[in-house]
């Protein structure tokens, strides 16, 4: 279960950005998940409900919002731009194999909002 | 009515775990203690590796293994009987480690007087290569069964690792497996992974193996 795993972790850096700001109610936090970054949105959600019930007052009605970032694979070859999700590894335009992820596999917390 | 307000945040979930992991490789450093991170997909050689390295560097060395595996009190025993120290470290059912988790485990095991440690990480090519354990090096086990094109299916495993070791190249004559294919896949993702074909069975490549696991903990430790 790599979503829970996940979930602990962003509940500890949310409990660290309460504890600087003096917050004591989340009201939502906000993800940025890129679409090959390996996490399931459905699974980190139900993970999240999980896990927020068990924590303290500041966490426990807590919303999980998430904002998915598309994929985007980039090729050394003929410099073009592609979706990663529909094409892969191998660049659409001249087949080359020398291309890298440009961007997608982000997982950050964008915000939260809380009181 | 409350007053809810939105606090910016922009930090990625790893980076509390990256600065943990860089903490404890500065420990690892100032104890003398070269901690390995070893992944691979159940079944690669992980073990059968370990008992031939503890047996040819077990009188230079003192080593110990910790063990992330789920069920793994057969490789314990193993480990033990090749005279090397192993532990069990509690994953709670994780499927990846964190370095917060790694340091517990140092701490429990006591490594201090240990030169080489070799953490056995959970069996799966996704979820470990995306925490940081706070190792000092990484390694993965490729096998020869399972594919030369394992290094396409997962990059993210491949471009954090310092070596690849390729096993049981024994039965490349029964595979359809392409060494060089191989190699070029792995240095597509990594181009400065080392890597080195084995055999855990015969025995073949251990001495460029140790040598490199020799050398790595030597520049380490000093
Ligand atoms: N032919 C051949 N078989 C090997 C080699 N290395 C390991 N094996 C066999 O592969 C099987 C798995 O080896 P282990 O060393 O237990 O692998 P492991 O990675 O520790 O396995 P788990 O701990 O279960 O993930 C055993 O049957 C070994 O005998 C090798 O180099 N050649
Ligand atoms: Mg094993
Ligand atoms: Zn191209």
């Amino acid at each position: 279960m790599h979503e829970l795993g996940v979930v602990f972790h962003v509940i500890k850096m949310v409990e660290e950005v309460a504890r600087e700001n003096d917050l004591t109610q989340v009201e939502s936090v906000t993800l940025e998940l890129g679409e090959v970054s390996g996490v399931i949105d459905s699974y980190l959600e139900n993970c999240w409900n999980w896990a927020v019930k068990k924590q303290e007052k500041l966490l426990r009605e807590a919303d999980l919002i998430i904002e998915t970032i598309p994929a985007v694979t980039y090729c050394e070859d003929c410099q073009n731009l592609y979706g990663t999700i529909e094409h892969g590894k191998i660049c659409p335009r001249c087949k080359s194999p020398h291309t890298y992820l440009q961007q997608g596999n982000e997982f950050r917390i964008k915000e939260i909002s809380a009181c | 009515m409350k007053e809810f307000k939105v606090i910016e945040v922009k930090r990625s979930i790893l980076e509390d775990n990256d600065a943990d992991a860089a903490k404890l490789r500065e420990e690892l450093k100032a104890q003398g203690t070269f901690l390995l991170n070893l992944m691979s997909s159940p079944g690669a050689g992980k073990t059968t590796m370990l008992k031939r390295v503890i047996s040819m560097l077990g009188d230079e060395l003192k080593i110990g293994i910790m063990e992330a595996d789920i069920d793994s009190d057969v490789d314990a025993q193993a480990i033990a009987e090749a005279g090397a120290r192993s532990i069990q470290l509690h994953t709670g059912g994780m499927c990846h480690l964190d370095a917060a988790m790694t340091r517990q485990g140092i701490l429990e095991f006591g490594a201090e007087d240990l030169d080489l440690v070799v953490l056995e990480n959970v069996g799966n090519l996704v979820c470990p290569a995306e925490f940081d354990t706070g190792a000092c090096r990484n390694a993965m086990i490729l096998s020869v069964p399972e594919g030369d094109d394992k290094p396409l299916k997962y990059p993210l495993m491949f471009s954090v690792c310092d070596v690849v070791l390729i096993n049981k190249i024994d039965v490349l004559p029964y595979f359809d497996f392409d060494m060089e294919k191989c190699k070029e896949y792995i240095q597509m993702r990594n181009p400065k992974a080392k890597i080195i074909p084995i055999s855990a069975r015969t025995g073949e490549g251990f001495m460029e193996w140790t040598q490199w696991l020799r050398e790595e903990a030597a520049a380490w430790t000093k």
